[in-house]
C-alpha cells in the first residue's frame, strides 16, 4: 500500500508515522483550501420542500505550518462549517480543502493522524469516568501508549491548573474546569493541526485568560505545530493570531496579520462617544453626515454608545453639531486606536452583533 | 496557570501506535467506560436483578401452579437471564452512537485516526462483560430461589453455544447502532416497540417450540432464540425434547449469523460514517 502526495510515492500509513511519510510536510501548507463552498439542503418539515443555505461561499485560504491562525466572524458566519470540513466531519459541496498536501475527501485516514479538535462547550466523554480516565481514553483512540498518557496528562492538568481535580468525575465539573478538560483532550494528543472552535465559549474572564495563554505556550514550544482558532471575540483574535480571516456569510473578507487589518484603518479617525438617547431622526442625520465613513450605535442602560469610524478628523465637528441641535447630551468622548471590531464594521457596514443577528434571525 | 518549567510535555512529541495496536488499544479504552460505569452506578442492582427475578417468579408461580414439568421453571430462570443480554443489545448498545451523537462524542470518535469498528467493538465488549455480571447474579439468585437442578450434557458445546450467541447478538447491536442512527432521531421507540414482542416470539419465559414453526423460524434471526434454546437442551435433562432444532444445527446457524451481523455491522458503520460526511447532519450535538 502506498500513498501519493503530489509527485511522491509514499510507504502506507499503517506501519510507519505521519512525519517520517511525509519528510516535505513541513515545507507544505499546513492548510489550504481552493475555492471551497459548502452548501447546506435544509427542511423545515417533511412537507416542505427542501431550501438551500450556502454556509460557505469560494473560500481561499493558506495557512503555514508554525502559523495560528484565526476566523473571525459572528455566530452563522461558517466558521464551524470551514472547520467542520477540515476535520474530515463534513464533505465540501465544491472545491477542496488540503492538511499537509492531503485531501481531506480522499485520504481522511491520513489526514485523521495529524489533527485533534476541541470545540467550545462541547459535553464529550462520560460522566461517571474522572478527569483521567475520560483523558486516557480518548489518548488511546490515538494511540498513545498508557503508560505515556497518563504522564502527559498529570503534567498538562497541572499546566493548566487542574492536577486537583484528577480524579472528579467530570460530570461534578464546572463549566469553566470542563472546558479546560476538553482543552487538554485537544492538545494531549499532540496534533501537528490542531483546531479549537471558539474554546474559550462561556468561560469567565480568568479561565479565557489562561487558555489564552496555554495556546500561545503549547505553540511556542514546537515552531512545526499548526493551529486553526475560530472566535466571535476580537480580543482574542488580536491578542492570539499571527494572521486573522475575517469570515460572514460564508465568504471571507480580509485576511492578514492582525496589525495589517488594522493599519488599513490607521488614517480614518475612530471615535466612541457616549450620548443620551438620541430619537431615530438624529441616528439617521448623524449616519448621512457627508464625513462618517461607518457608523454604529449601541444602548446601553440610560445612555447610548455611538462608535463612529470617519474620514477625517475634522468630520467630528459635524458630528457634535448635529448631537447640540438635537439637545443631545455628550457625556464621553473618546479617540481610539483602530481594533479588529471596526476592521470588520469597516468590511461588512455593521457591528458584529448586528451580523450575527442578520445571520440568525431567530436568535 | 502554570508558566515555568520543569513540564516538558508542551514540548515533547507523543510516541503512537498505529495499525492493530492501535485498533485493540481503542478497543479496550472504548470498553472502559462500560465496565467501570456499572461499578460506580449500583443502581443496576436492583434495576436489572431485582425487577428481573420478579418477571421470573410470575412464570414460576405459573408453572407450578398448572404442574408444567419442572424443568420449565428452569427453562424461565435461564431466560430471565439472558433478558439482562436483550436489555442492553436495545437500551445501551443500539442506541449507543446515537447518544453519543447528542454528547458529541460521535465527531470526535469520527476524526480520531482509529477505526470506528473498533469503538464499537469496545462498545459491545464492555456491554458483554458488564452484563455478564448481571446475567450470571439473576442466574444464581433465581436458581437458588426457585430451586433449579442443572445437568450439563456437553461443557464444551455449552461454552461454544454461549459465546457464539453473544458474538452474533453483540454484531447484531452494533449493526443496530448505525441503523438506529440512520433511521430514527428518537431511537427509544424503536427499542421500546422491540423489548416485549422479542420476550415473546424468542421464548424467554417457554420453549421456543411452542410456537408456530415459521414464527420460531422467524424469531431465529435474534440470536437468543437459537442460544437459548440450545442452552436449555445442554444443561436440563429433558431439554433435547423441547428442542427447538438439533444443538449441532443451531450452532451452525449461530456461526452464520455471527458472520451476517458482523459484516452488516461494518458495512451500515461505513455508510452512516459516509453519510455523516455528506450530509453533515450526524454528528450536530442537538442539546
Amino acid at each position: 500500500m502506498f500513498l501519493e502526495i503530489g509527485n511522491g510515492r509514499y510507504p502506507s500509513l499503517s506501519t510507519l508515522p505521519i512525519h517520517a511519510i511525509i519528510p516535505n510536510m513541513t515545507t507544505l501548507p499546513a492548510i489550504q483550501t481552493e475555492n471551497l463552498g459548502r452548501i447546506y439542503r435544509i427542511r423545515g418539515s417533511k412537507k416542505e420542500a427542501a431550501r438551500e443555505l450556502v454556509a460557505l461561499r469560494d473560500v481561499n485560504l493558506t495557512v503555514q505550518p508554525g502559523e495560528l491562525f484565526g476566523l473571525l466572524g459572528p455566530n452563522g458566519a461558517g466558521k464551524t462549517t470551514l472547520i467542520k470540513i477540515l476535520t474530515t466531519l463534513l464533505s465540501p459541496s465544491n472545491g477542496r480543502a488540503l492538511i499537509a498536501g492531503l485531501d481531506v475527501t480522499q485520504q481522511p485516514g491520513q489526514v485523521r493522524q495529524l489533527i485533534n479538535m476541541v470545540s467550545g462547550g462541547e459535553t464529550s466523554g462520560y460522566g461517571l469516568l474522572t478527569v483521567r480516565e475520560n483523558l486516557w481514553m480518548f489518548a488511546q483512540f490515538y494511540g498513545i501508549p498508557s503508560a505515556e498518557a497518563n504522564r502527559r496528562i498529570r503534567e498538562l492538568l497541572e499546566i493548566v491548573g487542574l492536577s486537583e481535580r484528577i480524579n472528579t468525575k467530570s460530570s461534578d465539573l464546572s463549566t469553566g474546569l470542563r472546558q479546560k478538560m476538553n482543552i487538554v483532550r485537544g492538545f494531549l494528543t499532540d496534533p501537528d493541526i490542531l483546531f479549537l472552535d471558539e474554546p474559550t465559549l462561556g468561560l469567565d474572564v480568568g479561565a479565557s485568560r489562561d487558555v489564552r495563554q496555554f495556546i500561545r505556550r503549547w505553540m511556542d514550544e514546537q515552531p512545526t505545530r499548526t493551529l486553526l482558532l475560530t472566535t466571535h471575540y476580537m480580543v482574542e483574535a488580536d491578542e492570539l493570531c499571527d494572521r486573522v480571516a475575517i469570515i460572514n456569510q460564508g465568504r471571507v473578507l480580509a485576511c492578514d496579520t492582525p496589525a495589517n487589518l488594522k493599519r488599513n484603518l490607521q488614517r480614518d479617525a475612530i471615535f466612541r462617544l457616549e450620548v443620551s438617547p438620541p430619537d431615530e431622526a438624529t441616528v439617521a442625520a448623524l449616519a448621512t453626515l457627508s464625513g462618517m465613513r461607518h457608523f454604529v450605535r449601541r444602548d446601553e442602560e440610560g445612555t447610548a454608545v455611538l462608535e463612529m469610524i470617519l474620514h477625517e478628523e475634522a468630520a467630528l465637528a459635524q458630528v457634535i453639531n448635529t448631537l447640540t441641535q438635537s439637545d443631545i447630551r455628550i457625556l464621553n468622548l473618546q479617540k481610539r486606536e483602530p481594533t479588529l471590531e471596526d476592521v470588520f464594521v469597516d468590511l461588512v457596514g455593521h457591528s458584529m452583533a448586528e451580523a450575527e443577528h442578520e445571520n440568525n434571525p431567530a436568535v | 496557570m502554570k508558566t515555568t518549567p520543569p513540564y516538558d510535555v508542551l514540548a515533547r512529541r507523543a510516541p503512537k501506535n498505529s495499525g492493530a495496536h492501535l485498533f485493540w488499544q481503542t478497543v479496550l479504552a472504548r470498553a472502559y467506560p462500560r465496565v467501570i460505569g456499572q461499578q460506580r452506578e449500583k443502581s443496576w442492582m436492583f434495576f436489572d436483578v431485582v425487577l428481573p427475578i420478579i418477571g421470573v417468579a410470575a412464570y414460576v408461580f405459573v408453572y407450578r401452579a398448572i404442574q408444567a414439568p419442572e424443568e420449565y421453571v428452569g427453562f424461565v430462570v435461564v431466560g430471565g437471564a439472558m433478558t439482562a443480554f436483550w436489555l442492553n443489545i436495545l437500551w445501551s448498545m443500539s442506541s449507543q452512537l446515537y447518544w453519543e451523537k447528542e454528547t458529541g462524542n460521535l465527531a470526535l470518535y469520527i476524526i480520531a485516526p482509529n477505526s470506528l469498528m473498533a469503538i464499537l467493538l469496545g462498545m459491545a465488549l464492555g456491554g458483554l462483560l458488564a452484563t455478564t455480571l448481571r446475567a450470571v447474579v439473576i442466574l444464581v439468585l433465581g436458581s437458588w430461589l426457585f430451586h433449579v437442578q442443572y445437568a450439563v450434557v456437553h461443557f464444551g458445546q455449552l461454552v461454544a453455544i454461549f459465546f457464539l450467541s453473544m458474538v452474533a447478538l453483540y454484531g447484531m447491536g452494533m449493526m443496530f447502532a448505525s441503523l438506529f442512527l440512520l433511521l430514527s432521531r428518537e431511537a427509544w421507540h424503536i427499542s421500546n416497540l422491540a423489548q416485549e414482542p422479542v420476550y415473546l416470539i424468542s421464548g424467554f419465559y417457554f420453549p421456543v417450540k411452542s410456537l408456530n414453526f415459521w414464527v420460531a423460524t422467524a424469531a431465529s434471526l435474534i440470536p437468543l432464540t437459537l442460544g437459548l434454546d440450545a442452552m436449555r437442551q445442554l444443561v436440563f435433562p429433558s431439554g433435547a425434547t423441547l428442542g427447538f432444532l438439533s444443538v449441532r444445527l443451531e450452532l451452525g446457524i449461530l456461526i452464520g449469523l455471527c458472520v451476517i451481523f458482523l459484516l452488516a455491522a461494518r458495512f451500515l458503520l461505513n455508510y452512516m460514517e459516509r453519510l455523516a460526511i455528506r450530509e453533515g447532519r450526524l454528528t450536530e450535538n442537538r442539546r
